[in-house]
């Protein structure tokens, strides 16, 4: 039996290039990996956690589950190209090892294997192995024609816009979507020519095989779908197609637990190699949809990085509201790779805050630290301190005068040294005090103080501790007839998880509306101090369609928990905007009947509902 | 010539085009917005900075806008990107990228 031919050699020379490129880089990133996440990945790789990356594998490479929650539509086209062309692959060496008798063969024989044995007379199961053939490649076939349609509509596939490919991805592109047509002009040859082939290729056989010159044909064509094969090979591991072997790598390590780390290590090589530049990330970025700014969405920031071409506009130009991050089918962790690029790219400087002068510490139970915003909205410290008094707290407002920042709006830019500095003299302050609660008013605050800061004591975002005093009746309620709507502030909801304490204390309080994006979906209010380089029309824009969506049933007022978010609502907002704290105040019991906050939410309901 | 005793007083005068604005222009590239900057103070009036040391950004604003480079390079790191100017301006001029911006000019010096 004759096991070669010359058309097989692009497809070899391909795939030999193909998998040494690959093992090289692999082996160099895993053995570049910082010592600790080795050691990770020793100690997970004989455990449940490969079987659970290997279904991990199957769920998204494969089937590309996540894809499907996006749209259907384009869940099945990636699904079918994947999973097809893997079965695909797997059938055809499943049917060569049948026809050789358990023999080995090389490796382009399975992929070529009509051309060899276009119709094998003593073999069983041809019947079986040409209907699953042909069904397969039809299936890939469908996923191609999608593909390529997706590229003109993307719409129907839900996605408004989609990623704009640079030259080398486009030819890449041209060449794996050439390879199905080929195989199956190849194979349909073949099968008017010598028999063969199933419902698809024997009956396209038949039907080229009556105007054209299909015997002249056959050979031509095998050699035409080895050359697309070699060509999508070679091009590969430098295009958006790396992700197809690199992700499966990144599944493994983020099973064992690595992870990215403050600055690049080569995990994050694994990563943006990960990336498929679907594009899926562009449409939930409120810089692209609302604000009309291109080029700096996570794909392309991504891209740049491969390309070692990053600069500080475009890393510096995203608002860390982390949408994109939450929707990435691949599981990037988008924002810990910009983050890193931030303080790549910045200044660092030592001892840039030594004229901070010496600061007053008061020993108390609990710190509130309302943070650089909170100081600008007078309403939501008076609300904040009305309550601590009347729960009877010993607290220090411990930036009431003389503040210094927490340290994050530096960190966000980069700018690390810096804001350890700030830390530093925060952190000195906090333990001075003896407290054993620190509550901040600022979400980002809040962020940095939880992870950053490494305290001893406990520290909450307002929310919750205001949520823990209602909890333990240290503050009484009279209910507000009012229906409103809560805004979940980046920072607070997907940046550190907390969505249900602020809801859960705001409906003791007033009947909340739901939002069609709220939870991992809310939007961004636009007042982002991550992004440096927005302008303040295009924050207007994105702003002012937040609001749209979040009064879209008409509340008698917006209620958010971040002072950012409520300096950039009230501004524009044709209702209320208050603060958690400030609904609280409001609809507290007080002991001194004489503080009665007067601000009237609606003016034609009455406020306040007796105490059932 | 006969020494009649007069002096020539030298001219005074402001030689605008002898002095280095070569920073504000390329700060004016960077961030267009500063160009609104009204001089009003609203930033320097909440800076954090400035409740310690003498950061005022509406000065340095000023005199970068004169040429005058040497002291907004001697303090400009002494800001901590806190955000309040930037809510504060009426204007709406990015100013924490007019810092920034200022900031990465300076470095390249």
């Amino acid at each position: 039996m004759h096991k070669f031919d010359p058309f097989v050699l692009p497809f070899t020379l391909g795939l030999i290039f193909l998998a040494g490129c690959l093992a090289t880089k692999y082996f160099t990133w895993v053995k570049n990996l910082p010592g600790e996440e080795k050691t990770k990945i020793k100690k997970g790789i004989f455990t449940l956690k490969s079987l659970k990356a290997l279904q991990e594998v199957f769920s998204e490479s494969l089937l590309h589950r996540k894809i499907f929650k996006v749209n259907p539509l384009l869940g099945y086209m990636h699904a079918s190209l994947a999973f097809g062309w893997f079965l695909l692959i797997a059938a055809g060496n499943v049917e060569s090892r049948f026809f050789y008798h358990g023999h080995s063969s090389p490796p382009y024989i399975p992929i070529f294997f009509r051309f060899f044995q276009p119709h094998p007379t003593n073999f069983r199961y041809e019947g079986l192995f040409s209907f699953i053939m042909d069904l397969l490649l039809l299936i890939i076939l469908t996923g191609v024609a999608l593909a390529w349609f997706k590229r003109l509509y993307s719409k129907y596939f839900g996605m408004k816009k989609t990623t704009v490919l640079l030259l080398g991805d486009r030819l890449a592109l041209s060449s794996l979507w050439v390879i199905f047509p080929l195989r199956f002009l190849a194979e349909s040859f073949t099968s008017a020519s010598y028999g063969g082939g199933h419902f698809l290729t024997s009956n396209a056989g038949a039907f080229l095989g009556s105007f054209l010159p299909a015997q002249q044909l056959v050979y031509p064509t095998w050699w035409a779908y080895s050359l697309a094969l070699g060509i999508f090979f070679a091009a590969l591991p430098f295009s958006r197609y790396m992700h197809i072997p690199t992700e499966v790598l990144l599944i493994f390590l983020r099973r064992y637990g690595v992870s990215e780390k403050k600055v690049t290590t080569s995990f994050t090589n694994i990563e943006i190699n990960s990336c498929s530049r679907c594009g899926v990330c562009i449409d939930p970025c409120q810089l692209a949809s609302v604000a009309n700014i291109k080029g700096v969405q996570s794909v392309y920031h991504l891209q740049s990085i491969r390309n070692q071409a990053t600069c500080e506009d475009q890393s510096m130009n995203c608002l860390m509201c982390g949408r994109c991050d939450t929707i990435c089918p691949v599981g990037i962790d988008i924002k810990s790779i910009r983050m890193a690029q931030r303080k790549q790219q910045a200044i660092q400087k030592e001892n840039a805050f030594s004229y901070v002068s010496k600061i007053n510490v008061k020993k108390a139970d609990v710190i509130y630290f309302g943070g650089c915003m909170t100081n600008l909205l007078p309403s939501v410290k008076k609300s904040m301190i009305d309550i601590l008094k009347e729960a009877e707290i010993n607290y220090w407002f411990m930036d009431e005068t003389d503040s210094i920042c927490c340290g994050r709006p530096l960190m966000l830019a980069g700018k690390e040294a810096q804001a350890r500095e700030l830390m530093l003299k925060n952190k000195a302050l906090i333990n001075a005090s003896g407290a054993k609660t620190l509550v901040t008013s600022c979400p980002i605050c809040f962020k940095v103080f939880n992870e950053e800061y490494k305290l001893n004591i406990e520290v909450l975002h307002h929310s919750q501790y205001l949520l823990r005093l209602v909890e333990a009746k240290q503050i009484t309620i009279n209910r507000l007839n009012t229906r409103a709507v809560y805004h979940d502030p980046c920072e607070l909801g997907r940046g550190s998880g907390i969505y249900d304490q602020p809801r859960k204390l705001l409906n003791k309080i007033l009947h909340l509306n739901s939002s069609s994006q709220e939870k991992e979906n809310a939007l961004c209010c636009g007042g982002s101090l991550a992004n440096l380089k927005i302008a303040s029309d295009e924050r207007k824009k994105i702003t002012l369609h937040a609001l749209q969506t979040l009064t879209a049933n008409n509340p008698d007022a917006l209620i958010t928990a971040c002072p950012a978010c409520k300096k950039t609502f009230a501004i524009s907002a044709p209702i209320t905007v208050m603060d958690i704290a400030e609904v609280l105040s409001k609809s507290m019991v007080r002991k001194d009947r004489r503080q009665i906050n007067r601000v009237k939410i609606r003016q034609d309901v009455p406020e306040e509902v007796e105490a059932g | 010539m006969k020494d009649f005793g007069y002096t020539i007083n030298r001219d005074r005068q402001i030689d605008y085009d002898a002095l280095p604005r070569d920073v504000y222009h390329q700060l004016k590239k960077m961030e267009p917005s500063v160009n609104a900057c009204i001089s009003c103070g609203t930033c320097a009036a909440t800076c954090t900075a400035g409740q310690f040391t003498d950061f005022s950004l509406r000065r340095y604003i000023l005199l970068l806008r004169r040429g005058d480079n040497s002291e907004v390079i001697k303090n400009i790191d002494k800001c901590m990107l806190c955000g309040k100017c930037m809510l504060a301006c009426p204007m709406g001029v990015n100013t924490r990228n007019v810092i920034q911006s200022i900031q990465l000019i300076i470095n390249k010096l």
